[in-house]
């Protein structure tokens, strides 16, 4: 039996949101995330930490016992701050450790029912759950099919059946004539495959930009007219979404919409050396927050480069205080110049990034092709060992085709025969 | 005329009918075999020839089970090939080339000397009933015989038409007259038939071939069996040739199509894809200009030549012009023109996982009937029908094969829950479990299971259990020591340096690496013989996979435990969408695995029709 997960509270921002995991590794995940195992049934506080020890978030972690949960199964809860940011990177940590697998629809409830956890009369109350996951799914699904992803997703799978089929046939067909660069062709198809699945992949950090939020952070040494800056930019034709003050002590966030693009504005502490105990965590926190940012707006003045900032190429350099606006990289908070020229560029910027988004933007997909991918080197490799290897290769590309069941449809054995029979004279 | 009391009876005596009646007789019930004639059991219709890929692996599970195909058609074979011999252990399939008479004798004997089983000639032309159940049968001449079960395996005889060209005539195959007042029994039954067809290329007479133009395909080296038992082919060897058509046979062919049976529009039935008759071949691959074509002796002294790869509906002197524009075949003379039948079959939805008719209690069907094709497939099924119908006379339990154990399982439930849109005939690609279900292991998945039922003899279960002791022997040698990732690296062996230790059963999963070259890894492994030694090789190959598969197994087989009962009402689902409701009425699934394979099925709706099932199961228990 595999142990399973999934959101148990509803998508989107709220306050918390509950992870589930059920199975008889469930306790183990838990431990693993949060490295120790609480007391059975007693909430307790955990900070979740992913494979490098980099704090995924501080959760409340309650763990039930076999036979004594809601399905019947070992069961760990982490209630985790309800940011999609967050819930994400705990559930790829998850997915990404092997930890546990992400659970069907209906999954937990198959479970409790199997196990007893259900009486016969709440049974009846799944119909209309299921009424409401199925309504769910059929929207999921035709939003799939309806955009720019249900064009690539038809190529793929046409694609995909195409190469098994190829496979299929110097399998099931060996004693026949078949042409002799059959797997040759299977390899590039499948080659391509991957290239679109990586690409897919990568485009998807970028959608997962435009729902969940740009982060840009402004860097400069004490007194740069950082905060000066802020406020313009705030105030000026961006409009402040929501204002998420003092989450620190240093570092202030503002939420705004440039171009229609939601950001995030990190104003964080004044960089400089030396100051003293506190001064200095505060600017840790603020190179290491800048460091999650898509971009850095970084202010320089006569005194050069702020200290410990090293310049990128993605970085916006500009010079602080310009107040006569004659410098064409000069800006000034307090007179309003060069705002609007930053604006533009910022927004040039991030529509430039946004641009690369996937198609895919949804949890479940991104883990169905990062698995599928996985399957598809996997076959790749056989195929270099050779043709005593091609029941693996077979068998990996099956897995791909299964991961990817729902973005591409159910692959049966049907479509590969109709796709063998219509491109090869076989049989006797 | 009176006849004995029987448990069981199988009507006729094909492919799926003697492995019927000798599986019945093997578990203990009083078995009457009954066909037109004596002469004509095991009578191979077509192509001489046993096994293949996907049909070699359920030659060898009928094996495993102790049924008789295996060791008749080892004892009929005249060519051995192991076909995808490059390719992994897996996906290779046994084929033989048999004797057609050595394999008709053999049979005869076989079922001559197996206790419990009677075989009588006789054409059935009726059922006895008993209410709306089969209790026996009644025969041409107006004498009934009774039993607890019957089983049906008539093959094609329903309902047969041959097509030569224009030319049609009622018949069960050529010189054998059709079933057609059991055909009209079987409506009444108002089952659920459809109709297909399939064909078969001339004969020719050997003698007029130059053979000696001929490039030749030889057996294999080293013959590979079907049998468990057997080791070594006890009929003399030959060689196939190969010839191809050209240019010429295709405008014969394209000139004369109208005149072709099939497409001249006299036939409904669907054909199988991958048997294509000639006609097909040159009209849907027009830019092909050759195929190939097997010249098989259909025996050691027979003149016979099967040539495999044109069969076809054209008229007789068409065959004739087309045949003879092919290289070495330029003066050969037909014995018998090839032809097209069509037939009935009943649509294998009406049948449950045993074969047995689900309205018609008693009644278990096997083989053509069923809407598949080739000898394997028919022998597979009548394995299956004769044990269930056994049990059933004898008040046992049904047996039942899955997925996740062997082919055989996965014939039945695709046929039982898919139904069949042309012949059906096994691949390997069928099995999501290929690389657990080998040809080379079911005797591991299967014997087990024949001693469990009381349907294996002694001579294999001595043999089962000395291999598996072996097996277990060497295994425990190979895995008694471990090595780490440098000690192997220093030893020549490519594995990455992750600290895990390893056996010499570990490596031999490792693409490239031999059982030779782990022997210096294992002391005591070079004392046992080859046949272990390539098995157990073999086993550790797909280890790591087996157990993966496993897993998927066992939730299958969870959902394959649980039944769905006849007559179970859909459209109590509320909350499944109008759309599944339909495909649900339509497939009508025995088990929720069978559900979950349905096409827009959803794991939500697959819980809601377990809570439904759970609920109906509260119920009856509490009444
Ligand atoms: C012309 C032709 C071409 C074929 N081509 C191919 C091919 O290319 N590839 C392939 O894989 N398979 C082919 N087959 C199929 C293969 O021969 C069959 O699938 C297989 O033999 C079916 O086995 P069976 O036991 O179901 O029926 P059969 O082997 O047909 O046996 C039926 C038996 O029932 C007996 N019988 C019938 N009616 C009665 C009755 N009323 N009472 C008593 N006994 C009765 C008959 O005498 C016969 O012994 C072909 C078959 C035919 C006829």
């Amino acid at each position: 039996m595999d142990t399973i997960y999934a959101l148990a509270s509803g998508q989107g921002k709220a306050g918390v949101a509950v992870l589930r995991l059920s199975g008889p590794d469930a306790h183990q995940a838990c431990l693993a995330l949060a490295g120790r195992l609480p007391p059975l049934r007693q909430m307790s506080l955990a900070t979740l930490r992913d494979r490098r020890g980099e704090t995924l978030d501080q959760a409340l972690v309650v763990l039930f016992p076999d036979r004594q949960s809601f399905t019947g199964e070992p069961v760990t809860e982490l209630h985790l701050h309800g940011s999609p940011a967050v819930v994400s990177a705990v559930m790829r940590e998850i997915a990404e450790q092997g930890l546990a697998r992400l659970a069907e629809p209906g999954e937990f409830t198959r479970r409790a029912l199997e196990n007893g956890r259900l009486d016969l009369t709440e049974v009846e109350g799944l119909a209309d759950l299921i009424q409401a996951e199925t309504e769910a799914q059929r929207k999921q699904a035709l939003k799939v099919m309806s955009g720019a992803l249900g064009q690539k997703v038809g190529h793929w799978r046409e694609s995909l059946v195409h190469a098994m089929a190829l496979i299929a046939a110097s399998i099931d067909f060996a004693d026949e004539e078949l042409p002799a660069e059959i797997v040759a062709a299977a390899k590039r198809i499948l080659e391509d495959i991957l290239r679109a699945l990586e690409a897919e992949i990568d485009g998807i950090s970028a959608a997962e930009r435009i729902r969940d939020g740009f982060l840009v952070a402004i860097l400069g040494r004490p007194n740069a007219g950082k905060s000066t800056l802020l406020n313009a930019l705030a105030g000026r034709e961006a409009a402040i979404t929501s204002d998420i003050a003092g989450t620190t002590r240093d570092v202030i966030e503002v939420r705004m919409d440039i171009s229609g693009l939601p950001v995030t504005l990190l104003d964080t502490a004044g960089l400089r050396d030396g100051g003293d105990e506190i001064e200095r965590i505060g600017i840790e926190r603020a190179l290491f927050r800048a460091g999650d940012a898509d971009l850095r707006l970084i202010l320089v003045d006569e005194r050069g480069m702020p200290p410990g900032v090293v310049a990128q190429e993605s970085d916006l350099l500009l010079h602080a205080k310009s107040d006569d606006g004659k410098d064409p990289d000069g800006i000034s908070g307090k007179t309003g110049q060069g705002i609007n020229r930053l604006l533009e560029r910022l927004a040039e910027r991030l529509v430039a990034q946004a641009s690369q988004a996937g198609s895919a933007s949804n949890d479940r997909h991104r883990i169905a092709m990062s698995r599928a991918k996985t399957a598809m080197e996997s076959a790749l490799l056989e195929l270099q060992h050779g043709e005593d290897r091609t029941e693996f290769l077979s068998e990996h590309l099956r897995q791909a085709a299964h991961c990817l069941d729902e973005l591409i449809g159910k692959v049966d054995v049907e479509d590969m025969l109709d796709d063998i029979f219509r491109n090869f004279c076989l049989g006797k | 005329m009176k006849h004995g009391e029987f448990d069981v009876i199988v009507v006729g005596g094909g492919h799926a009918g003697t492995e019927a009646a000798h599986a019945s007789a093997r578990l203990g019930a009083r078995t009457a075999l009954v066909t037109l004639k004596f002469g004509n059991l095991g009578v191979m219709s077509c192509n001489p020839a046993i096994g293949g890929l996907g049909k070699g692996h359920l030659v060898r599970e009928i094996d495993a089970m102790d049924g008789i195909m295996g060791r008749v058609a080892d004892a009929a074979g005249i060519q051995f090939r192991l076909l995808n011999r490059r390719k992994g252990p897996a996906v290779q399939g046994p084929r033989a080339q048999s004797d057609r008479k050595i394999y008709r004798e053999t049979m005869q004997a076989t079922l001559s000397a197996t206790d419990n089983l009677t075989v009588l000639e006789g054409e059935v032309t009726d059922f006895l009933m008993q209410g709306s159940a089969v209790a026996g049968v009644i025969l041409g001449d107006g004498s009934e015989i009774r039993s607890a079960s019957v089983v049906l395996t008539t093959g094609t005889f329903l309902n047969g038409i041959i097509h030569i060209g224009d030319k049609r005539q009622s018949a069960g195959r050529m010189g054998e007259s059709p079933s057609i007042p059991l055909a009209e029994r079987l409506k009444s039954f108002d089952l659920p038939l459809g109709r297909l067809k399939t064909g078969t290329p001339p004969r020719l007479d050997g003698r007029t071939i130059a053979w000696d133009k001929l490039e030749s395909q030889p057996g294999d080296d080293t013959p590979v069996m079907f049998s468990f038992l057997n080791k070594t082919p006890q009929a003399r060897q030959i060689a196939c040739g190969i010839t191809h058509t050209n240019e010429r046979t295709h405008d014969v062919i394209r000139e004369n199509l109208s005149r072709s049976a099939m497409y001249g529009g006299h036939i409904e039935g669907i054909g199988p894809r991958y048997c294509p008759s000639i006609e097909d071949k040159v009209v849907r691959f027009a830019d092909k200009t050759s195929h190939q074509v097997f010249l098989e002796p259909e025996g050691l002294d027979d003149h016979t030549v099967y040539p495999n790869g044109i069969s076809t509906s054209l008229p007789a002197e068409v065959q004739e012009l087309y045949v003879r524009s092919m290289e070495a075949l330029e003066n050969v003379e037909i014995l018998q023109p090839g032809y097209a039948i069509e037939y009935d079959f009943v649509d294998p939805r009406a049948l449950d996982l045993t074969l047995a008719l689900r309205d018609v209690p008693g009644l278990y069907l096997a083989g053509q009937i069923n809407g598949t094709t080739g000898y394997e497939e028919a022998a597979a099924q009548g394995l299956v029908a004769g044990l269930n119908a056994a049990a059933r006379a004898m008040e046992r339990d049904k047996i039942q094969f899955t997925r996740a154990e062997s082919y055989i399982g996965v014939m039945l439930d695709d046929l039982t829950s898919r139904g069949v849109t042309e012949p059906y005939r096994m691949f390997t690609s069928r099995a999501e479990f290929r690389l657990s279900l080998r040809a080379d292991n079911a005797d591991q998945r299967l014997t087990t299971k024949a001693i469990a039922l009381g349907c294996c003899r002694d001579d294999r279960k001595s043999a089962f259990s000395e291999k598996m002791e072996q097996l277990s022997a060497i295994g425990k040698v190979l895995r008694q020591l471990t090595w780490t990732p440098k000690e192997l690296t220093e030893r020549g062996f490519d594995v990455s340096k992750d600290g895990n230790k390893r056996s010499a059963y570990d490596l031999l999963a490792y693409p490239g690496v031999t059982f030779d070259m782990v022997l210096p890894l294992a002391e005591g492994a070079e004392a046992f013989p080859t046949d272990i030694r390539d098995q157990v090789a073999t086993d550790a190959l797909y280890a790591q996979y087996v157990e993966r598969q496993k897993r998927d197994a066992a939730s299958l087989q969870k959902d394959s435990e649980l039944e769905i009962p006849n007559g179970f009402d859909f459209d109590c689902l509320s909350g499944l969408s109008s759309e599944l409701k339909i495909k649900l009425n339509r497939v009508r699934p025995r088990t929720l695995a069978q559900a979950g394979r349905i096409e827009g099925m959803t794991p939500a709706a697959l819980v809601l029709l377990l809570s439904k099932l759970r609920q109906a199961d509260g119920k009856r228990k509490a009444v």
